[in-house]
């Protein structure tokens, strides 16, 4: 499969009033056409930091992010990013919600409307497109903000914690919902999250970052018996707790 | 959600709960009643009975009579004054706040630039510049809307400026994920979201503006509720000044109150667009 997305090099140093901060050190891999990659590591190792860089919103001090051979310069409309809280705007209603990245991007054309709409259609919120934010559940609406970035038809899509506002059970619900939409429209996808669970769930490949400087300090390909099972499936297989061990071992946390 | 509609049958702990909160409220509006028609009743008994002298003091009966005379002394003139007055200054200040407050969000280094000078111009007694304004723009109709422009003004871009600063950080990174520059991120996030401290800053703004005109008035008018306080007192007609006092409560009020129904007309079409 060809790769889509190289991140080559990339180190990140930060300049504060009391000294310099070294993030990230000499990060490089790859992500393959529709697969899904998870990076873990330690609170505060530079993990968000490092998606950032990947959408373009931070230059990094040395290295580069190629996006199918191009160089990412800037925010670009191909990456999607979806960020820890669904952020859904409380005055627009869901239509409009999900309407707003191509308003932003001037892209909001008769096909596009239909596009969003289809996906609305297609993934259940129709009936609630009238809606306010506040009216729906807290799935509901990171479905929603789901489709917001899907309707701008990103190539890549970057997940920052993106389930880590939601209550436990929700968020096990979500992870499967996201899950099977990103499949179904064949995305693919690079998580960053803290939950090894998580990653393990949703991951056909986890890289976990070591302490600041962070850098890659293993990279593990998640392989269950059937690989169609769903994230929740996935937790109660055998291997699931294999991989548990081996990352947790990996991250060595402390107390 | 909780049940509203008028066909879902309403249970007897309901209803018994709905008429409970409807007696404390009534109760509470009688007594702010009563507490008016009392103190004016006792005022006008004591006049009557000679304890307050009511050439200083006026008295609610004498008041009426300055209502309704107010074709020959012209309350009506100056009533309308001081609210063309108020509503020229207040609709500057709010316009010229928030506009500024714009200026200022837009840009970080023109901000801190501004702050020590915003801290201490709002700090100042804005009355001070009174005589200032006279000179500068002549005295007239002109210094008066310009001293409820300055009343109002700072605080506008003080309050505005707050409330941009403080939109949610993470609704703003999502708009620039989406590839949002600065106007859009003001015209979709920051600007939507601060409805409400418009608002508040709008009902602390005709208020101000209030002040502004009737500080204005004293020092250089020939019309005006401000300007009646003054020729009242000095001519020793106490019925004009507290009848004007007694409109002036009434006209303060009524400005908040519009500010109140405007908000709430607004609020109501942003729900119901679409």
């Amino acid at each position: 499969m060809e790769e889509i997305l190289k991140v080559q090099q990339i180190a990140q140093t930060y300049q504060a009033q009391n000294g310099e901060l070294t993030a990230l050190e000499n990060i490089s891999f790859a992500v393959k056409k529709g697969e899904f990659v998870s990076i873990v590591g330690p609170s505060g190792c530079g993990k968000s930091t490092l998606l950032s860089i990947v959408a373009g919103m931070i230059r990094p001090t040395c290295g580069r992010v190629l996006l199918q051979g191009e160089a990412v310069e800037g925010i670009s409309p191909r990456i999607g990013y979806m960020l820890q809280r669904d952020n859904l705007l409380e005055w627009r209603s869901i239509y409009q919600n999900v309407l707003l990245g191509l308003e932003i991007q001037k892209k909001l054309t008769k096909e596009n409307e239909a596009y969003a709409a289809g996906l609305l259609k297609a993934y259940d919120l129709w009936d609630f497109r009238d809606k306010y934010p506040s009216q729906l559940s807290g799935g509901m609406r990171q479905r929603a903000a789901l489709i917001r970035t899907l309707a701008v038809r990103p190539e890549v899509f970057l997940l920052d914690e993106a389930f880590s506002a939601l209550d436990y059970q929700t968020r096990l619900a979500v992870t499967d919902d996201v899950y099977r939409i990103l499949k179904q429209e064949g995305k693919t996808t690079l998580m960053v999250t803290h939950d090894i669970s998580e990653s393990i769930s949703m991951s056909d490949r986890v890289l976990v970052l070591s302490r600041r400087p962070a850098h890659i300090a293993r990279v593990l390909d998640i392989r269950f018996d059937d690989p169609a099972l769903m994230p929740l499936q996935r937790r109660e297989q055998r291997q699931f707790q294999e991989y548990f061990n081996i990352i947790w071992k990996e991250l060595d946390v402390h107390v | 959600m909780y049940n509203q509609t008028a066909a879902t049958p309403v249970s007897k702990e309901r209803a018994a709960y709905l008429q409970k909160q409807r007696r404390k409220k009534f109760r509470i509006r009688a007594v702010q009643v009563s507490v008016v028609v009392l103190l004016l009743a006792l005022w006008e008994l004591l006049a009557n009975a000679g304890v307050i002298d009511s050439f200083i003091m006026s008295q609610p009966s004498r008041m009426i009579k300055t209502v309704c005379n107010l074709s020959e002394n012209g309350l009506l003139t100056h009533l309308g004054v001081t609210c063309l007055e108020t509503l020229v200054g207040f609709l500057l200040g709010t316009v010229l706040g928030v506009g500024l407050a714009v200026l200022l969000w837009w840009s970080n280094t023109l901000s801190s630039i501004c702050e020590p000078f915003l801290v201490v111009l709002n700090a100042l007694p804005k009355i001070a510049l009174g005589p200032v304004f006279i000179v500068w723009v002549g005295a007239g109709v002109q210094a008066i809307i310009v001293m409820a422009l300055a009343i109002s003004l700072i605080v506008t871009v003080l309050e505005m400026l707050n409330g941009f600063l403080a939109t949610d950080g993470e609704m703003i990174t999502m708009a620039q994920t989406f590839g949002a520059n600065r106007r859009q991120v003001f015209t979709k996030i920051v600007m939507p979201s601060n409805l409400h401290t418009l608002f508040n800053s709008m009902k602390v703004n005709i208020g101000l503006s209030l002040v502004g005109v009737i500080a204005g008035e004293f020092l250089v008018s020939k019309a005006g509720l401000g300007y009646l306080i003054v020729y009242g007192g000095q001519v020793f007609k106490l019925d004009l000044v507290m009848t004007s006092v007694v409109i002036l409560a009434v006209v303060a009020a009524l400005l908040y109150q519009s500010v109140v129904i405007a908000e709430r007309a607004l609020t109501r079409k942003m729900r119901h667009k679409n």
